[in-house]
């Protein structure tokens, strides 16, 4: 009877994917920094690429897209020629690599505001909630995982893992809207409006409507990581130095708590810069849903408004945020466990 | 042991496939045996409770039986997850054995771009996309589909890697086989237990990406409609207490994920040839 469910190697939730293997040059932390460095702008160099090619993939181009449908071909040609549109390609791409590199994404249509900006004074709000929803679902996830590899093929790990996966099947958005019937229409515990506002601290003013944003973003989390944390604990639990220390006399719960806790957390620290864009693309829901005003509400509106210069600089912006993420977190799993550098084993 | 009888041991798996089995014929015959008006509205009709003048489930907000547009929005929720599961697995499958298969440099290069891809978040690309085209079904799978086949890409080129160096592809390249040949006779017919259980879980997250559009108002556009979109129009009377609007399309959302990635975990017991001695 098969009730150990692996960690899932795929897509974890909209795009999420298992860490690339770590492969690095033989010898050393500073090779496989530059290595995994220069990896990463290779990557921000083709996103930067995708983001142009979307712009260009506008119908009737950027101008049309400035202008309106209704602008006269004259108007077109005549915003070409202001804006540089009529160069080569490559040297337009080179403008826009040149223009982002410096923190200019161009002008929102819709709020009199440039793109960085809206982008800066949301990004902050956006970060908070989603640093609230990781810590609230790093508590959950990893005393569960651990618990579920402790106790590996009983029933208590069978009914946990089923209940991840329902979890995990569960859109964020049915999540919050159940949450809201249940705690804030019927029981009343709690409000169903995120807090407003323009800062941080206005928004920390008003924690009770934070509650069910916060806990509607961090269950998918839960459901992920707490499946990471099973396996990793269940691979050191294998080791050698689990055997040597229980030969030596250490306690079970001594062994579990002190050395595999902790080897088992560094992949799992690991998943947090991979997870990144799941984490960005659930708080675009839940900010939606609960009107909360960060980086995911100003995407959602700037859709609805098909307001481009602000939709590509935000993707544009969480891409590089992501790969980011991702170099820092595979740095801090080098730095840890020498042994993701490659080969030294 | 077969795979039949190694895919029956696992007993979610099982029930997952039944669920999968009753919800397909809900969908495809429950609109024969239970025809509803779903395109022309009826305001005198408008939010009733479930059971009141023989609608089984209520109706919304425009007069539409509650139970019959559950019926037409699990078509498309289930025909545009499906398709766009399979497209984005066939571009990944053939993506992935190339770069394995090719290695070196082009190898980098391909997987760079996905790295890329990965690093945009799919909802976000999809937003964009979804302004950009007109999101009819036929749309809907096309950019699902080019936005999802990062994932296989991925796990494809691993098991490419490993494939490469066996002897009957080796041999098959010494008897003059072309690399077109080799890739598609020999690399990825034996990736196909990973591409099977892949594809099943690249429906599951078609199907809950989907989803995600249509409830951000990006979708599908009335008359059609999904169960995303369902969700978008019940959560207007969420404070009115409706909730027949909101748990059948929610739950029907999250049976069939769930249903497809327990089979995707059976599936993974039969192929997986690791796990057979034990």
């Amino acid at each position: 009877m098969t009730t150990a469910i692996p960690a899932r190697s795929g897509a974890v939730e909209a795009g999420a994917a298992a860490p690339a293997p770590v492969r690095a040059a033989r010898g050393g932390f500073g090779r496989f920094l530059i290595r995994r460095v220069l990896q990463a702008l290779a990557v921000i160099l083709v996103v930067s690429v995708i983001v142009f090619a979307l712009l260009h993939a506008l119908p009737g181009g950027p101008a049309r897209g400035v202008l309106g449908q209704q602008a006269t071909p004259e108007q077109i040609a005549a915003f070409e020629a202001a804006n540089g549109l009529d160069q080569p390609v490559v040297l337009q791409y080179l403008s826009f690599l040149g223009r982002s590199l410096t923190g200019d994404l161009g002008e929102s249509y819709l709020l009199n505001q440039s793109v960085s900006d809206a982008i800066a004074l949301r990004l902050p709000k956006t970060l908070l909630l989603t640093g609230l929803s990781l810590v609230v679902a790093v508590l959950v996830a990893v005393p569960a995982g651990i618990y579920q590899a402790v106790r590996r093929n009983r029933a208590v790990d069978y009914w946990l893992s089923t209940l991840a996966i329902v979890a995990y099947s569960t859109p964020t958005f049915f999540l919050g809207m159940l949450l809201i019937l249940l705690l804030s229409q019927n029981a009343g515990l709690f409000p169903a409006a995120a807090p407003q506002g323009t800062g941080i601290a206005e928004v920390l003013a008003q924690p009770a409507g934070l509650v069910l944003p916060v806990l509607t973003g961090a269950v998918p989390i839960v459901a992920t990581f707490s499946r990471y944390m099973r396996s990793s604990t269940l691979d050191n639990l294998g080791e050698d130095y689990v055997r040597t220390a229980r030969a030596k006399g250490t306690a079970y719960r001594r062994v579990v708590l002190r050395h595999v806790l902790r080897n088992s957390l560094t992949p799992v620290v690991a998943m947090l810069g991979y997870y990144l864009p799941v984490m960005f693309g659930g708080a675009l829901v839940v900010e939606q849903l609960f009107n909360y005003p960060g980086m995911g509400l100003l995407f959602w509106s700037a859709a609805q408004s098909s307001d481009f210069p602000e939709l590509l600089g935000c993707v544009l912006v969480i891409s590089v945020a992501t790969v980011v993420g991702s170099l820092l977190a595979d740095l801090l799993q080098a730095l840890l466990d020498p042994r993701t550098r490659g080969g030294l084993r | 042991m077969t795979g039949l009888r190694r895919f029956a041991r696992n007993r979610l798996a099982v029930v997952g496939a039944v669920a999968l089995a009753v919800l397909v014929l809900f969908v495809l015959v429950g609109p024969l045996v239970y025809p509803t008006e779903q395109v022309a509205t009826d305001l005198g009709a408008a939010n009733l409770p479930p059971g009141v003048d023989g609608h089984p489930l209520g109706t919304d907000a425009l007069g539409y039986d509650n139970l019959g547009r559950l019926t037409v929005a699990g078509r498309v929720s289930l025909l545009v997850g499906v398709l766009a599961g399979a497209l984005a697995t066939v571009v990944g499958t053939l993506w992935g054995a190339v770069a394995g298969y090719v290695g070196g440099v082009v190898d980098a290069v391909m997987m760079r771009v996905v790295d890329a891809g990965i690093a945009i978040p799919a909802i976000f690309l999809l937003l964009v996309l979804s302004t950009i085209v007109r999101p009819t079904v036929g749309m809907m799978i096309v950019v699902l589909g080019l936005v999802s086949w990062l994932v296989p890409a991925r796990l494809i080129r691993a098991e490419a890697l490993s494939v490469r160096t066996r002897d009957y592809v080796v041999a098959a390249r010494a008897m003059g086989a072309t690399h077109r040949r080799t890739v598609l006779t020999h690399v990825i017919p034996n990736t196909v237990g990973t591409v099977v259980v892949n594809a099943t879980f690249q429906v599951a997250d078609a199907i809950l990406l989907v989803a995600y559009i249509s409830f951000l108002g990006m979708g599908v556009q009335p008359p059609t409609t999904d169960w995303g979109a369902m969700l978008n129009d019940g959560i207007n009377y969420i404070y009115q207490g409706a909730w027949w609007l909101i748990l059948p399309p929610g739950l029907a959302i999250v049976i069939v994920v769930c249903a497809l990635n327990f089979v995707g975990d059976g599936l993974r017991d039969v192929v997986d040839v690791k796990g057979r001695t034990a």
